[in-house]
């Protein structure tokens, strides 16, 4: 089975919000200073059902991600848990791309890439968070999808996907090729073995601009986006907190107790 | 009347052939689904600002007898899609419907619920059609200036908001937080058509089938549900001390949560973890106990109405947050908590 996974790296979302700076001019988030991006929560759960799916069936796995020449880290880290394979899509054209551009380079990253019997992706970032991107780049390879996946299982052409609703779960059968978004309860992903790790880390992992994928440039062009961030805010929170105290421990519990008890 | 193909043969999709606005709207154990009808009104208050129409789309055999109920809530049409295939949430089913309608009315704006069915439909018709999709949003307004939808969303696990807009791409496409907007008033005497969606789905078009349907059997009280959650963070130290969160949430007649740490170092399920990559809760009343506070947690939590912080570091990002707090070792505080309510509550 030769899966693709398509990675994201993100500012690390485990970071104390008083370190998280937007700039409303330009409309972006400013990198924390000594904070490194992380791989996209779900993402690296998307690796996991590939790396799953893999030792199962063999096949193999090759890793994308469009952003940064930084991005290679999250290659590696894919290449560390099970990948085979990794490109890095880095180009200034692809800089701030909406979701409808990023599925487009991702989709002419695929084609580049050529066989391929299944796409994964995570359910959304854990950055600008719209989970779009799988579902608009299934329409453009003209695959069916699978969103929200927690189980995936292999078979002959199909694959049983177990998929989460509010209330349960779906099961569906999905014919091959397929994109299949996934979710955390995938799963908790694999820590790399030490000799992966350092195969990784030595791994060259190239990079491909625009014309490398054969990326129309008119489809790149901002003027002709699917949508425009206008503006970004951090949202303003006025919350007093009300410290309880007490003489004792158990006097400052007992005091909340009867702060609390009012409210429920 | 119904429906034809003269819009789609009209021309091409440019911007000026784009009007009014389309809800797509849900169905749920035969009525029509709460989020539906506060899009309805959602749609109503849009078209009205354009002076366009408003519709609704309804899907399953059993969709027209709730068409006069949309009309009643404000829509001017209602789409009328009756094919049993449709019965039942099917994203290829659903997709090949809502998209060729889309092609036929070309709506300049389309509203979906962001719910299990309007999270994976609306990128899909995204991708179809081509048009700009804001995804989860808590605010949609048309600019006064250049008639744009422009539609506002949490972005950074709601650390941040964002606005954005579609210049040219049509439909401009939104999923809207349920309970975001008030439901419609109902008004009986509200005259609208309805329109039957001409064409079956089209069986081999859908690809991925639904071989089961599985309702999960909740134990205890829902983390989701419940009116009281007590969570515990990496500062809890340990899978045992966890007891102590449970006894505190069985007292307040509440559910246990825990952050993303104390979730990865295998201290509890990960199925309660709250936060971004984890569920979302809103309860009356919020217990953090022993967690930080990280942007990802506060993405869950911050739709509670009272949290409670009890850390021992009294500069922990959650007191930033939080309406009461407590700064001590919370191995000191929680058995002591848990004791006096118990009290209370037998008095």
């Amino acid at each position: 089975m030769n899966t693709i996974v398509c990675v994201k790296q993100v500012l690390d979302p485990e970071i104390p919000p008083a370190k998280f700076k937007i700039d409303p001019e330009t409309k972006q988030v400013i990198p924390p200073p000594g904070v490194p991006p992380v791989i996209s929560v779900y993402d690296e759960r998307a690796i996991e059902a590939a790396c799953r799916l893999k030792d199962k069936h063999k096949g193999k796995i090759t890793a994308i991600s469009m952003g940064t020449e930084k991005a290679a880290d999250v290659i590696k880290h894919a290449i560390a848990m099970g990948a085979d394979d990794g490109f890095v899509l880095q180009d200034a054209a692809f800089e701030n791309l909406d979701s409808f551009g990023t599925a487009y380079v991702l989709g002419k990253a695929i084609q580049k890439i050529g066989e391929y019997d299944l796409v994964l992706c995570g359910r959304q970032a854990a950055d600008w968070g719209a989970g779009e991107v799988g579902s608009i780049l299934a329409e453009i390879l003209g695959i069916p999808v699978v969103t929200f996946a927690c189980d995936i299982q292999g078979a002959d052409k199909t694959l049983r996907v177990k998929r989460l609703v509010s209330d349960g779960f779906e099961v569906l059968e999905a014919p091959m090729p397929c994109l299949i978004t996934v979710s955390s309860e995938i799963g908790l992903p694999r820590l790399p073995a030490g000799p992966r790790l350092m195969m990784a880390r030595k791994k060259v992992i190239p990079v491909w601009k625009a014309q490398d994928i054969g990326a129309e440039p008119a489809k790149l062009d901002k003027a002709n986006a699917h949508t425009e961030v206008t503006a970004l805010s951090v949202p303003t929170r006025k919350t007093e907190c009300e410290i309880i105290a007490g003489a004792t421990p158990e006097e400052a519990a007992a005091n909340l107790a009867m702060k609390l008890s009012k409210l429920i | 009347m119904t429906l034809g193909l003269s819009g789609y043969s009209d021309g091409g999709q440019t911007m000026d052939n784009h009007k009014g606005v389309l809800v797509c709207g849900e169905i749920a154990d035969g009525k029509l689904a709460p989020v539906t009808i506060e899009l309805i009104g959602l749609g109503r208050k849009l078209a009205d600002e354009l002076g366009e129409q408003s519709s609704v789309l309804l899907m399953g055999s059993k969709a027209g007898g709730l068409a006069q109920e949309a009309i009643a809530y404000g829509a001017d049409n209602v789409y009328v899609a009756e094919d049993s295939l449709l019965d039942h949430y099917n994203s290829d089913a659903y997709t090949q419907i809502a998209a060729n309608l889309c092609q036929q009315v070309l709506p300049s704006i389309m509203l979906l619920g962001h719910t299990d069915i309007g999270m994976d439909l609306a990128p899909r018709l995204n991708g179809r059609l081509g048009g700009g999709l804001a995804m989860d949003c808590i605010a949609l307004a048309i600019d006064p200036a250049t008639k744009l939808l422009a539609s506002t969303r949490p972005v950074f696990g709601g650390n941040a908001h964002a606005t954005m807009v579609s210049k040219s791409a049509r439909p401009q496409m939104a999923t809207i937080r349920p309970k975001t907007v008030p439901p419609a008033a109902c008004d009986a005497s509200r005259q609208g058509q309805v329109i039957p969606v001409e064409g079956k789905v089209d069986p081999a078009a859908i690809k991925v089938k639904v071989v089961e349907r599985i309702k999960e059997q909740a134990e205890g009280v829902k983390l989701e549900d419940a009116e009281v959650v007590v969570s515990g963070g990496r500062g809890i130290g340990g899978a045992q001390n966890f007891a102590m969160l449970r006894d505190l949430a069985s007292v307040l007649g509440g559910a246990v949560g825990a952050s993303r740490p104390a979730c990865d170092e295998g201290w509890v399920p990960a199925r309660l973890q709250v936060g971004q990559s984890g569920k979302s809760v809103s309860p009356k009343l919020y217990i953090a106990v022993g967690l930080s506070g990280a942007m990802a947690h506060l993405a869950g939590c911050l739709g509670s109405q009272v949290i409670v912080a009890i850390n021992k570091d009294k500069d922990a990002n959650i007191f930033s947050v939080a309406h009461f707090g407590v700064v001590a070792d919370y191995k000191q505080i929680l058995p002591a908590l848990t004791a006096k309510l118990k009290e209370l509550k037998s008095a």
